[in-house]
């Protein structure tokens, strides 16, 4: 029944959409799973990434409320935070060494789009070698609008300030039917792929991620993979694709969540249908870190990092642990059959820090 | 057509060469040769631990207390009752009684406990896994058989396979040395087999064992299996380091436990059923061993002592219990202690 499928993959062809959505249907996930694995060594040999990392999240106030996300507060609301950039500062500090900090946050009601690019200097002026991911296309947007900018000069004001690469969140499901269901008020899919393409155009290279596992089809999840195929293939600049497997607890929404089954085929039809994409993530925090090593047979090859801090996931019921070591790591892609590499942003092998693995 | 039999020497290549997917494949197609309809099953039961005092202290317990600990404790009747209530309530057919070896209790206290529990309810009790049996046997001075045969007239139904570890005396003198030796283990079973009762058997992994070791473990269940017919399943399950002695140590990894558990399908041509840990695992876990050997969930309503004193907390309805069955593509039915189908879900 994949027969045909398999010709394809091991000739590199361009998988259909009619193609990943039978994948989507097979109860033969050996031959998923085979096949996205050759595809995943066809990219990156042998090789699974992490990275050692902190998460920062400067605020959980956030003008929007979507209904999946169960990290937000109001202001005021029992639970709300917002760090200043000292406490960022001392935060990541304290994670040291780490080679990449990830900044994702609310969309506050009152900072401007200055504290922003204080808190991008401050960092780089207190750690000149640290890479700073920051922001997703959600916030962008944001930065937009309440600074009267447009996007290339906001994109470019946070460059100089220093970001170095955007994360891919945000995404959620383009199907925009199911996307209102989900977040009336978040930025929509054209919003999202516009402000990326723009960010690539600025030279920042950036993830992408989906969330499935809630009201989403297989249609819809396959038709967020076209989109992210289609715009990749005119920027190149994304570097990973993030399954983002939805944890219902503390949400609106409700459900039960992707099964185990769903989560590796999404990552195996990930792995097949973005071509053009050089890296899949099995992001250990929202998958667990026994789904995210069977993953790495599944076609990823970045597990992420020894991440410090993860609020986002945490609140939603997440099922991993705060943080993971460096060792732990290791010896899950090791068990797993491939070989553990430490890389920087770019997934260049990292140079500092080099522990004997 | 049954495909040969593998030898001990086949299996221990394929353990540690195959690779998962490839030992996964090999596992689904003996599952689906032996139970072509595509059914998973699962029993709703209840886990009741009726005291919590040992006096073997295994060094990767985290769930025995010493008799004068403040913190151990033995079930009372009414407890115990009320916990059957409930049990037979929510449609559950088994009750599974383990506990440790509590030198207070002697074997008028398990003859009175059976007697009473099968004079106020219709349920089958899977209890007391082989170390509790051949203590309580040794503490009245009854040859294991004879303890065996006392205890069934008073209603003891069937035995789980617990106390297994690992079947190879090497690994069982580091982790549980004052635990019955891996003869002894199979003595009480075969003794249950010849009696007419029913058994399950279990596997501890990912301790201080080598891939030799677990080859030999199956090979004894395979062996002991060809003599009586009694095992009904098999049911692997990890170490979980957590508060035992073995704190800190790597738990085995994901890949790990799937790949033990595609290969005892593969090596256990003669046992029938073998079971997921949803327990130690995880349900999505447990859902993705449907595709790797399993055929059964175990059970669903839980108290399980043991596992959650390591600090492992995993909780299930039916409901997800069903639809994660589903969802790898098998019918999913409620099954009795024989792994008769009760009800198709
Ligand atoms: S998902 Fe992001 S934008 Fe939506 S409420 Fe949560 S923090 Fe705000
Ligand atoms: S594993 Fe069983 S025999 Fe060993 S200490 Fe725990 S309760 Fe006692």
């Amino acid at each position: 029944m994949l027969g045909e499928i398999r010709e394809k993959v091991h000739s590199a062809f361009r998988l259909t959409r009619e193609d990943a959505l039978k994948l989507f249907r097979t109860d033969d996930i050996f031959t998923l799973g085979e096949l996205a694995a050759f595809s995943a060594s066809t990219h990156n040999g042998d090789r699974a990434y992490y990275v050692r990392n902190i998460h920062v999240n400067p605020t959980n106030i956030c003008v929007n409320r979507c209904r999946f996300c169960a990290f937000s507060r109001s202001r005021g609301e029992k639970g709300a935070f917002e760090l200043t950039i000292e406490q960022i500062i001392k935060n990541i500090e304290e994670a040291m060494p780490v080679s990449e900090a990830h900044i994702v946050g609310g969309l506050h009601p009152d900072w401007p789009f200055e504290h922003y690019l204080k808190m991008l200097s401050a960092i780089r002026n207190e750690f000149p070698e640290l890479h700073i991911k920051a922001f997703t296309a959600t916030e962008v947007d944001y930065m937009r609008r309440i600074s009267g900018k447009g996007l290339k000069e906001v994109l470019w004001r946070l460059k100089e300030h220093g970001l170095g690469s955007m994360p891919g969140g945000g995404a959620e499901i383009f199907n925009n039917a199911v996307r209102e269901k989900l977040c009336p008020e978040k930025l929509g899919s054209e919003g999202w792929l516009e402000v990326t393409e723009a960010a690539h155009a600025s030279g920042i290279r950036t993830n992408a991620t989906m969330l499935y596992g809630h009201l989403e089809s297989y249609e819809d999840r396959v038709d967020h993979l076209l989109k992210l195929r289609e715009l990749q293939d005119r920027t190149f600049g994304f570097q990973a694709f993030i399954p983002l497997s939805y944890h219902p607890m503390n949400t609106d929404i409700g459900g039960e969540g992707a099964s185990g089954i769903e989560d590796l085929k999404t990552i195996a039809v990930s792995r097949l249908m973005l071509d053009n994409f050089p890296h899949i993530k099995a992001y250990w925090v929202m998958l667990g870190e026994k789904i995210s090593q069977l993953a790495l047979l599944f076609g990823a090859d970045d597990l992420d990092g020894t991440v410090i801090d993860e609020k986002i996931t945490y609140s939603a019921g997440g099922v991993s642990r705060r943080g993971i070591t460096e060792e732990e790591l290791v010896n899950l892609i090791r068990a797993s059959g491939r070989k553990p590499v430490k890389r920087d942003s770019f997934y260049e092998p990292a140079r500092k820090w080099r522990v004997k693995a | 057509m049954r495909p040969e039999r593998i030898s001990k020497t086949a299996a221990l290549g394929l353990f540690k060469e195959a690779g998962l997917l490839k030992l996964g494949r090999m596992a689904d197609e003996a599952r689906s040769a032996l139970h072509p309809e595509g059914v998973v099953t699962f029993v709703v039961d209840r886990n009741i631990n009726y005291t919590n005092i040992c006096i073997n202290r295994c060094r990767f317990c985290a769930f025995y207390r010493d008799a004068d600990d403040p913190e151990g404790y033995v079930l009372s009747k009414r407890e115990l009752f009320n916990k059957i209530k409930e049990t037979v309530a929510l449609g559950g057919t088994q009750i599974l009684m383990q506990g440790g070896l509590n030198p207070a209790l002697d074997i008028n206290y398990y003859l009175d406990l059976l007697r009473s529990i099968k004079k106020k309810f219709r349920i089958n009790v899977h209890g007391f896994s082989p170390p509790e049996i051949s203590y309580i046997a040794r503490k009245a001075d009854l040859t294991v058989r004879e303890a065996l045969a006392i205890l069934r007239e008073a209603g003891l139904d069937s035995i789980p396979g617990g106390g297994a570890e690992i079947l190879s005396d090497r690994v069982r003198k580091k982790m549980s040395p004052n635990k019955i030796s891996s003869s002894g283990w199979l003595k009480v079973m075969r003794d249950a087999h010849t009696l007419g009762m029913r058994t399950t058997a279990t596997m501890m992994f990912g301790g201080k064992e080598k891939p030799g070791d677990i080859v030999e473990h199956l090979d004894a269940i395979r062996t002991l299996q060809d003599m009586t017919g009694g095992f009904t399943a098999f049911i692997p399950w990890s170490f979980q380091p957590g508060n035992t002695e073995y704190q800190g140590m790597a738990p085995a990894t994901a890949v790990e436990y799937l790949r033990v558990l595609a290969l005892s399908r593969v090596y256990l041509d003669n046992v029938p059923n073998v079971q997921a840990s949803w327990v130690t695992q995880g349900l999505k876990m447990a859902q993705i061993a449907l595709r790797f050997g399993a055929n059964d969930m175990g059970s669903t309503m839980i108290e399980e002592n043991v596992v959650r004193a390591a600090g492992v907390s995993h909780s299930v309805t039916m409901d997800e219990m069903i639809k994660s069955i589903k969802g790898a593509g098998f019918m999913a039915s409620q099954r009795d202690t024989y792994y008769n189908i009760i009800k198709r879900l």
